[in-house]
């Protein structure tokens, strides 16, 4: 088991031609991942790795029975995508691109909600179940497949992790890169539960980082929803106020969003809070040895 | 993105939020000239600089002749302006705005920004004016009217309002308000705006509401799409190493310490700094270098770090995916044949091929480059370094 993706998940890419998506539509294919073709409107018809091209997301949809989309297409272009997707029938679009603004996904996300569409990003590494699918630009080989649970707005930090629950001989179910941007879709709350669920599911870790409030509501959740143990670090303990960090939603903004309110408040939740990025792994071991 | 008080004041008389009558002065000349134009018998001489506080750490003086508007003037242009905003170092003041005095009645406070969680804008409104907005959250969050505004439907009677009534004006002056509110949002939506602050919004004697300061940012995802907003941007108020690694592709922030970090991904590169902190170090700056770690960009990256000479060594943190170690290995080398490193490097590369990395690294044998096993080991190797241990 796992969560949201597996080996039978039918997946689309929007953007499939461009460089990008090409490239990582390959890497997923290599990885195992189900990818039935993809949408670049005006090469539909054709065929690219393999895979018939559309012109429309609908066309794709009706005709390989995806229920995901992966989405590459440049930024400006992003919501149109999301909401043509929505539109479409998929139940999940899997949104990488970076710098997509705010406006937009705002618009793209309430339209998603409405049509039942979940998303996941932007700006992000994407989602993987160990050893059976990938949606992303991760790098697959370091996710070797166990029972640890991983949410995570840092791409390279989901690999940090990854790596380190697997060197202590532990592995992953599926790895969710929420992103970091101010607006993104499935978060730890909606994820949470999902990884509570999932039998295969040992122990979840969450890796969060400063700006926003959406770590202080995961805390709040596991409090009274989750009996799994949670493992968690937040990045930016040493970040200066009113900075963004990289990440356009990483700023620490009026005094609010720090990492030690976050800190606090998950552990008064009961969870397993590293200071150190180079302790995930052990807590991890930790808590799955009690 | 942020801009100045005068840019942000030309957008809102655009869209037809009022604010006083003014003139951006450079020299102590034009500031003179501007006040003749204007006329009348009171005028406010600001500092434009993209920080608040300003008046505070004398950069906002009321002149009441011509005379005090030439006085205030070659007092503020040049003048390095320290508020609680610029940090100790200050900024140089290179242009001043100057606008007609206005007849106060009442300072209010009306803001707009993103509500994270609610995932929609939100504006603010309170009668604590000329305070800080943190702060009244902070002590008396009572005086703070909040209304989320759903883009879907936009800025309606019923949220103006709120505001309105909240604010307790009298029902005679709702009307005027709601208008200033509903161009604002405008303001707001139309221009990809982060953050609008009016700090204060004042109510004149002839019952107008002006916007007497004016504060604004920009999605910088979004400035593509407004040329107008992006030729606004004024690159002497921006850290000038942050501007350069930009072009690069990189992402920078300068910091106090003296263990430099060069890191892929901004996640990793936060987490880094944490670390480095955690060993007893102190981070000289957040530097992510993207997903290619490519010899010209490691290069660039050695050379922005450098640049600090608090720097004393430098961490390399970088986890290889898609992009194999070994190549980032060679990339380092490289790199170090470009540009000039004369402190020590502590090399941590995990991740995709990292022995392999190892290998290129120890083969090459070069001096000052020190290989670490992991993250903590790397960490604590630089900040080893930087103590010169």
């Amino acid at each position: 088991m796992s969560i949201l993706v597996n080996k039978d998940t039918k997946v689309i890419v929007q953007g499939f031609t461009g460089k990008e998506g090409s490239f990582h539509a390959s890497q997923c294919m290599d990885y195992g991942t189900q990818i039935v073709g993809g949408v670049t409107p005006g090469k539909g018809g054709q065929e690219h790795l393999g895979k018939p091209v559309f012109n429309t997301v609908k066309e794709a949809v009706n005709s390989t029975g995806a229920t995901v989309s992966m989405i590459f297409v440049p930024p400006a272009f992003v919501s149109d995508a999301v909401m043509e997707a929505a539109d479409a029938g998929i139940e999940l679009a899997v949104i990488i691109t970076e710098g997509a603004p705010v406006k937009d996904m705002m618009y793209a996300k309430m339209y998603a909600t409405k049509k039942g569409m979940s998303t996941i990003g932007p700006n992000c590494p994407g989602v993987i179940t160990a050893e059976e699918c990938k949606i992303g630009i991760m790098p697959g080989n370091i996710f070797k497949k166990g029972n640890v649970g991983l949410i995570s707005k840092s791409g390279t930090l989901t690999y940090e992790a990854s790596h380190q629950v697997v060197q202590e001989g532990y592995g992953i179910t599926t790895a969710v890169g929420i992103g970091g941007d101010p607006i993104i879709g499935l978060s730890y709350k909606q994820l949470l539960p999902m990884f509570e669920a999932d039998p295969e599911t040992e122990a979840i870790v969450m890796i969060g980082e400063i700006g926003g409030d959406l770590e202080i509501q995961a805390a709040k959740f596991i409090k009274e929803n989750i009996s799994k143990p949670v493992v968690a670090f937040i990045a930016g303990q040493t970040a200066p106020k009113g900075k963004r960090m990289g990440h356009a939603g990483a700023i620490i903004s009026g005094g609010s969003g720090t990492a030690a309110e976050k800190m606090a408040a998950l552990e008064e939740a009961g969870v397993k809070v590293v200071v150190s990025p180079a302790d995930i792994g052990k807590a991890v071991k930790e808590v799955l040895s009690k | 993105m942020n801009i100045h008080e005068y840019q942000a004041k030309q957008i809102f008389q655009k869209y037809g939020v009022p604010t006083p009558r003014g003139k951006i002065a450079h020299t102590v000349e034009e500031a003179v000239e501007a006040a003749k134009e204007l006329g009348g018998n009171i005028w406010v001489v600001k500092a434009q600089i993209h920080a608040g506080g300003r008046g505070l750490g004398g950069g906002v003086k009321l002149a009441k002749s011509l005379d005090e508007v030439k006085e205030y003037a070659e007092a503020i242009l040049g003048m390095t302006l320290v508020t609680h905003q610029t940090g100790p170092e200050g900024k140089l003041v290179q242009k001043v705005y100057i606008e007609e005095g206005a007849d106060i009645q009442a300072e209010f406070y009306l803001g707009m920004l993103l509500d994270r969680a609610k995932e929609m804008p939100v504006m603010m409104a309170s009668t604590e004016g000329g305070m800080e907005i943190e702060k009244v959250a902070e002590e008396t969050p009572e005086k703070i009217v909040k209304v989320n505004i759903d883009p879907t439907i936009g800025f309606q009677g019923y949220h103006g309002r709120e505001l309105a009534f909240g604010l307790g004006l009298p029902k005679e002056e709702v009307g005027t308000f709601i208008k200033f509110a509903k161009a604002l949002y405008d303001v707001y939506m139309d221009n990809d705006a982060e953050m609008i602050e009016i700090n204060p919004l004042i109510k004149t004697g002839d019952g107008k509401f002006l916007a007497l300061d004016a504060k604004m940012g920009f999605d910088d995802n979004a400035l593509g799409r407004h040329p107008d907003i992006e030729a606004m941007r004024d690159l002497s108020e921006e850290e000038p190493t942050e501007v350069e690694a930009k072009k690069y592709g990189l992402s920078y922030i300068k910091l106090d310490g003296n263990v430099g970090c060069m890191v892929n991904g901004a996640g990793l590169a936060m987490a880094t700094m944490d670390i480095i902190k955690h060993e007893g170090g102190e981070p000289a700056n957040f530097l992510d270098v993207g997903g290619g770690a490519n010899p010209e960009t490691v290069a660039k990256g050695f050379e922005i770090i450098l640049q600090d000479p608090n720097v004393k060594a430098i961490f390399v943190n970088i986890f290889g995916g898609i992009v194999r170690c070994d190549r980032v290995a060679n990339g380092i080398l490289e790199a170090t044949k470009i540009t000039e490193v004369n402190v020590p490097v502590v090399v941590r590369l995990d991740g995709t091929n990292a022995l392999e990395a190892a290998d290129i690294l120890r083969n090459a044998n070069i001096d000052n480059i020190i290989t670490a096993e992991n993250l903590a080991d790397g960490a604590k190797k630089a900040v080893e370094a930087a103590k010169g241990e």
